[in-house]
């Protein structure tokens, strides 16, 4: 089933690498393809969006997205591959409206920019801070805002 | 007349210095005693060492029998428990907090994140003890601390006050 499933995905979008490994079927894409892709997965069933990651290769930033199907039982993985210097990826907001708030902790400490999110503050650090804290090249120069509480 | 020169006169007077003197010396000890089995503590808990502060007031070890109650309000509380890490946007309001507790009053840091930072030691985000934020009377380790080191920890906070006295 998940071979079919990798099949109809290959036709229907161009996907520079996928893998089924265990129940996952991982799927690496160009940024341009994701929104559609992302449209047709909630449309055959893939209502579950677990998870949305940021990794820093030092190169490059990967973004990651772990969905799920009730439905089918298995999991895709998307990865989707951002200049380092300016990360710019659209929202998936319309299509899982559960992505709010984790794209806003991913843009919160990884500091990727996702086009087109209602709301993209900070969510777990206060709205003075500056810099992206789980980047390899982050130095900590911030300091307690005592203003901020009043 | 000058109400200034009055105070004045009252304020040199022997009779009225002799006074004070003496009620200081009737009234401290009842103060001391009263104060110090009835430390209300403020109910805030930061993380997983909240979880042993419900086990210390609750059934088990029973909190109450040693004269202290927690407190929902900072306005009321003598005692803070600062159990947890104190990140950096906490920090203001936990001073603020701190700040709304009526004298005197008395703060102790409850295991290794509130003493040092703990497994968050060098975080960007996390502050590294509590104490340089507020005053901190007592460090209490562990991870967490058992309820009998909280009981343990009252009962120095007590000794504490009978021997040396209200903090003023």
């Amino acid at each position: 089933m998940m071979e079919e499933f990798q099949k109809t995905l290959q036709e229907k979008f161009k996907i520079a690498e996928s893998i089924v490994v265990r129940n996952e079927l991982r799927v690496k894409l160009v940024r341009e393809e994701l929104l559609p892709l992302c449209k047709f997965l909630s449309e055959n069933s893939f209502d579950h969006l677990s998870c949305i990651t940021g990794i820093d290769f030092i190169e490059y930033i990967q973004v990651v997205y772990h969905l799920f199907s009730y439905e089918k039982k298995f999991w895709v993985v998307l990865k989707v591959d951002l200049q380092k210097d300016n990360p710019h990826v659209p929202t998936v907001c319309p299509v899982w409206p559960v992505a709010d708030w984790l794209e806003r902790e991913t843009y919160d400490l990884m500091g990727i920019v996702f086009d087109g999110h209602p709301d993209l503050r900070r969510i777990l650090l206060p709205e003075s801070w500056k810099g992206y804290p789980l980047r390899k090249d982050y130095v900590d120069e911030n300091e307690i805002q005592w203003g901020e509480v009043l | 007349m000058n109400l200034d020169a009055v105070d004045e006169a009252v304020t040199s007077s022997v009779f009225f210095a002799r006074l004070q003197e003496l009620t200081h010396k009737l009234a401290d000890p009842l103060l001391n005693w009263g104060f110090r089995y009835s430390t209300w503590w403020y109910l805030f808990g930061l993380k997983c060492c909240a979880i042993e502060m419900m086990s210390f007031f609750a059934a088990r070890f029973d909190a109450e029998r040693l004269g202290t109650f927690f407190s929902s309000t900072p306005r009321r509380a003598d005692l803070m428990f600062v159990t947890g890490p104190v990140t950096k946007k906490m920090a203001p309001r936990l001073k603020l907090l701190y700040e709304q507790m009526p004298c005197p009053k008395y703060v102790i840091a409850i295991g290794e994140c509130a003493i040092c930072g703990g497994p968050w030691f060098e975080s960007y985000s996390v502050i590294q003890g509590v104490d340089k934020i507020v005053p901190v009377d007592m460090y209490v380790p562990g991870c967490p601390p058992r309820p009998e080191q909280f009981i343990e920890s009252l009962q120095k906070l007590h000794k504490d006050i009978k021997e040396k006295g209200l903090r003023r």
